[in-house]
C-alpha cells in the first residue's frame, strides 16, 4: 500500500479557500494514491473540515486545483458525488428511520436496484453484527453503533473514495477498534480512506498523515517517518510540537 | 425516477411516524373550520340599545316598538334623561342610544318634519356602522309608514306621487347565509398554512440535523429532491381539504354547486404554487426558527389580503396589483364562484392560470436557490 505505486486519486494543487479576509485553508497541496489510509489532523480551527468540504463538492473552491477520482471539483461536482462516500461531522443517518430503512434509502438514492439492495442490506447488518436491530429506529442505537452504521451507510454504493471527518469521536476504546477494523476492510478493497481524527492512536494505523496547522499543511508523511523527522517516540508528541505553533485561536 | 420513489418513500414513513404531526394536521384544521365561521360572522345581532324618550307619545312608543321587533335591537335602557343612557354607554351597557326631542308628535303632525338624534359608540366599528346602518333603515321605513297614514286622510294622496322602488333579489345566495361564503375561504387559508409552513419546516429540520449534508453529497438531481419533498405535502393538502369539505356540508350544510372534479383540479394548482413558496421558504431559512418568521410573515398577509373576509376590490389599485400575485386570492375566488355558482374551468381560466405562473416561478426560483455545493 505505497503511496507511490499507484496513480493518485486524490490530487490537489495549491487548493485555497478564503471566507472574506479569512483563509481557511491555503495552498493545500498533495495527492493521495489509490487504496491508501489517508489521515488528515489538526487542532480545532485548522481547516480540516473546509478542505474536505471542498474535496467532496459541498464547498467551491476560491482558488487552485483539485481533481478527485479524475474529475475536477470546480465543474465536476456531480461526477464526483457519484465516486466518493461522505460521512460528516455532525451524525447524518435518519433517526425516525429503522436500521434498514437508512440502507434502503441511500442506496435507493445513489441509483442501485432493488434486488442489489436488498443484498447489500444482508451483507451490511451481517457485517455490522446488527441483524437483530435491522428494525430498529436508528434514533435508539448507542452512539458507537451508529457510527459504525454511518460508515458503512456512507460507502454503500462502492465508492473510489471515502471522505470521514472526525468518525469516532466520543465513542469508546472498543468500538473505535472496531471501526477501524472497517476502515481497514473498506481500504483492502481497494477504497481510499481520507480521514480526520483527533485521537493519536488513529494516526498511528494511517498510511500517510498530514497535519493541518493554520490553514496550512505543516507535515506530511508516514507516521513512522514524521516520527524521525521530529525526533519524538509518539504522534502525539510530533502533533503537539507542530499545533503549538499555531496562532489562530480554536473554534 | 427511481430515486424518486425511494424519496417519497423515506418522506411518508418519516411524516406517518411522526403521530403528534399527522394528529395536528388532520384534527386542527377540522376544529378551526368549526369554529372560525362562527365568529366571523358579519350579521350583527343583539345591538343593545338605550332610548331616552322626551315625548311619551304614541308616536314615541310605535318607533320603540318598531325598533325593539324588527330583531336586531335590544332595548337596555328607557329613560327620560340623555345623561343616564351616555353613562349607560360608559358602562358598555348600550351600543347606541336614541334620542326622542320632546313634542316630538305634535311636531310631527304640526310642522311635518321632525328630528332624532341618534348617538353610537363606534369603538367596534362593525357594530357601530352596521348598527347606525339598521336603525336608519327602521326610521326610515317608521317614517314612510306615518307619512301614508296620514296623508290618506289629507287631501293628497301619496299614491299620486311617482314612487320609484327597488327590489333587488340576491344571486347564488338567495338568503345571504355568511356561512355559504366563508366556509370555503377559511378552508383555503387553513390549507394555505399547511402547504407553506409544513414544506419549509421539513427542509430545515434536515438542515438542522444535517441529514441535508448528506444527501448534497450524492448525485440526486435537485429537482428530484424538491419533488420528493413537494408530493406528500401535496396528498397532504389534499387529505386535509376533502376533510374541510366534509366539515362545511356536516356542520354547515354546505353542498357545492359546482364539479368536484373542477375544485381538485383547481386544488392542486393551488398547491403547486403554495408549496413552491414554502420551498423557497426554507432555502432562505437556516432555522425552524426562520423559517416560522417567514412563513407567518406571508401567512398573515395572505389571510388578511386575499378577499377571505373583506373584498379585494375595496382595496386602492397599488394593493389590488399585489394581491394578484398571492395565490390565495385566486383560489378562493375560484372557491366561491364553484361552490356557489357551480362555475366551470371555463369561467375561471384566468385564475387558474395565474395560480400556475406564480407556482411556475416560485418553484424554479427555489430549485435555482437550492444550492448542494456552496
Amino acid at each position: 500500500m505505497s503511496s507511490t505505486t499507484s496513480a493518485p486519486v486524490i490530487t490537489t494543487d495549491k487548493l485555497t479557500k478564503r471566507f472574506g479576509q479569512f483563509i481557511a485553508a491555503n495552498e493545500l497541496t498533495f495527492q493521495v494514491a489509490k487504496g491508501e489510509i489517508f489521515g488528515f489532523l489538526g487542532a480545532n480551527g485548522a481547516g480540516k473540515t473546509t478542505a474536505m468540504r471542498m474535496l467532496c463538492g459541498l464547498l467551491k473552491p476560491s482558488s487552485g486545483k483539485a481533481t478527485i477520482a479524475g474529475y475536477d471539483v470546480y465543474t465536476q461536482t456531480e461526477k464526483i458525488k457519484r465516486s466518493i462516500g461522505y460521512m460528516s461531522q455532525k451524525f447524518s443517518l435518519y433517526d425516525d428511520l429503522t436500521v434498514a430503512e437508512n440502507i434502503r434509502f441511500y442506496a435507493g438514492i445513489y441509483g442501485m436496484s432493488r434486488p442489489a439492495i436488498k443484498e447489500k442490506t444482508a451483507q451490511l447488518l451481517k457485517e455490522l453484527q446488527l441483524e437483530k436491530e435491522a428494525k430498529t429506529l436508528v434514533s435508539e442505537l448507542p452512539l458507537g453503533w451508529k457510527q459504525k452504521l454511518s460508515f458503512s451507510v456512507s460507502i454503500v454504493h462502492d465508492p473510489d473514495i471515502v471522505f470521514l471527518d472526525e468518525p469516532t469521536g466520543g465513542v469508546d476504546p472498543v468500538t473505535r477498534r472496531q471501526f477501524w477494523d472497517l476502515i481497514y476492510h473498506a481500504s483492502d478493497r481497494g477504497v481510499t480512506v481520507f480521514v480526520t481524527t483527533h485521537y493519536m492512536d488513529e494516526a498511528e494505523y494511517c498510511n500517510r498523515v498530514s497535519i493541518m496547522v493554520d490553514g496550512v499543511v505543516a507535515a506530511l508523511d508516514s507516521p513512522t517517518r514524521l516520527k524521525q523527522q521530529f525526533g519524538r517516540d509518539n504522534m502525539e508528541d510530533v502533533f503537539y510540537e507542530l499545533a503549538r505553533k499555531a496562532t489562530r485561536k480554536a473554534d | 425516477m427511481k430515486t424518486l420513489i425511494f424519496l417519497l418513500e423515506k418522506e411518508f414513513r418519516q411524516i406517518l411516524r411522526n403521530k403528534g404531526i399527522v394528529r395536528m394536521l388532520i384534527i386542527a384544521p377540522v376544529i378551526q373550520l368549526i369554529l372560525l365561521p362562527l365568529a366571523a360572522d358579519y350579521s350583527v345581532k343583539n345591538i343593545s340599545i338605550a332610548v331616552v324618550d322626551n315625548d311619551h307619545s304614541t308616536a314615541s312608543q310605535r318607533l320603540i316598538g318598531k325598533i325593539t321587533s324588527s330583531g336586531y335591537f335590544k332595548l337596555t335602557g328607557y329613560t327620560g334623561s340623555y345623561k343616564a343612557a351616555l353613562s349607560m354607554v360608559e358602562q358598555d351597557r348600550a351600543d347606541l342610544v336614541l334620542q326622542i326631542p320632546a313634542h316630538f308628535e305634535r311636531d310631527l303632525v304640526r310642522e311635518n318634519t321632525q328630528k332624532l338624534y341618534v348617538a353610537i359608540n363606534a369603538i367596534e366599528g362593525t357594530k357601530a356602522n352596521l348598527g347606525g346602518a339598521y336603525l336608519s333603515s327602521i326610521v326610515q321605513d317608521y317614517n314612510q309608514e306615518i307619512r301614508q297614514d296620514w296623508h290618506t286622510s289629507a287631501t293628497v294622496s301619496i299614491q299620486d306621487a311617482p314612487q320609484i322602488s327597488i327590489a333587488s333579489s340576491n344571486w347564488y345566495n338567495p338568503f345571504m347565509n355568511f356561512h355559504l361564503y366563508i366556509v370555503p375561504a377559511i378552508l383555503v387559508t387553513l390549507v394555505t398554512a399547511m402547504a407553506s409552513m409544513q414544506t419549509a419546516f421539513n427542509i430545515v429540520q434536515e438542515k438542522e440535523s444535517g441529514t441535508i449534508e448528506q444527501i448534497n453529497v450524492t448525485p440526486i438531481k435537485k429537482y428530484i429532491f424538491i419533488t420528493g419533498k413537494m408530493i406528500p405535502f401535496l396528498v397532504l393538502g389534499i387529505i386535509i381539504f376533502s376533510l374541510g369539505l366534509l366539515v362545511g356540508w356536516i356542520f354547515y350544510g354546505i353542498v357545492p354547486v359546482g364539479n368536484l372534479g373542477v375544485m381538485y383540479l383547481s386544488l392542486v394548482d393551488y398547491l403547486f404554487a403554495m408549496l413552491g413558496l414554502g420551498l423557497l421558504l426554507a432555502t432562505y431559512s437556516g432555522t425552524q426558527m426562520q423559517a416560522m418568521s417567514l412563513s407567518f410573515f406571508f401567512i398573515n398577509i395572505f389571510n388578511m389580503m386575499s378577499g377571505a373576509f373583506t373584498a379585494v376590490d375595496s382595496m386602492p389599485g397599488w394593493a389590488q396589483a399585489i394581491v394578484q400575485t398571492f395565490p390565495p386570492s385566486h383560489f378562493i375566488k375560484i372557491m366561491r364562484m364553484v361552490v356557489l355558482k357551480g362555475s366551470g374551468l371555463s369561467d375561471i381560466t384566468y385564475e387558474l392560470g395565474a395560480m400556475f405562473v406564480i407556482g411556475l416561478v416560485l418553484n424554479t426560483w427555489a430549485i435555482l436557490n437550492y444550492r448542494k455545493t456552496a
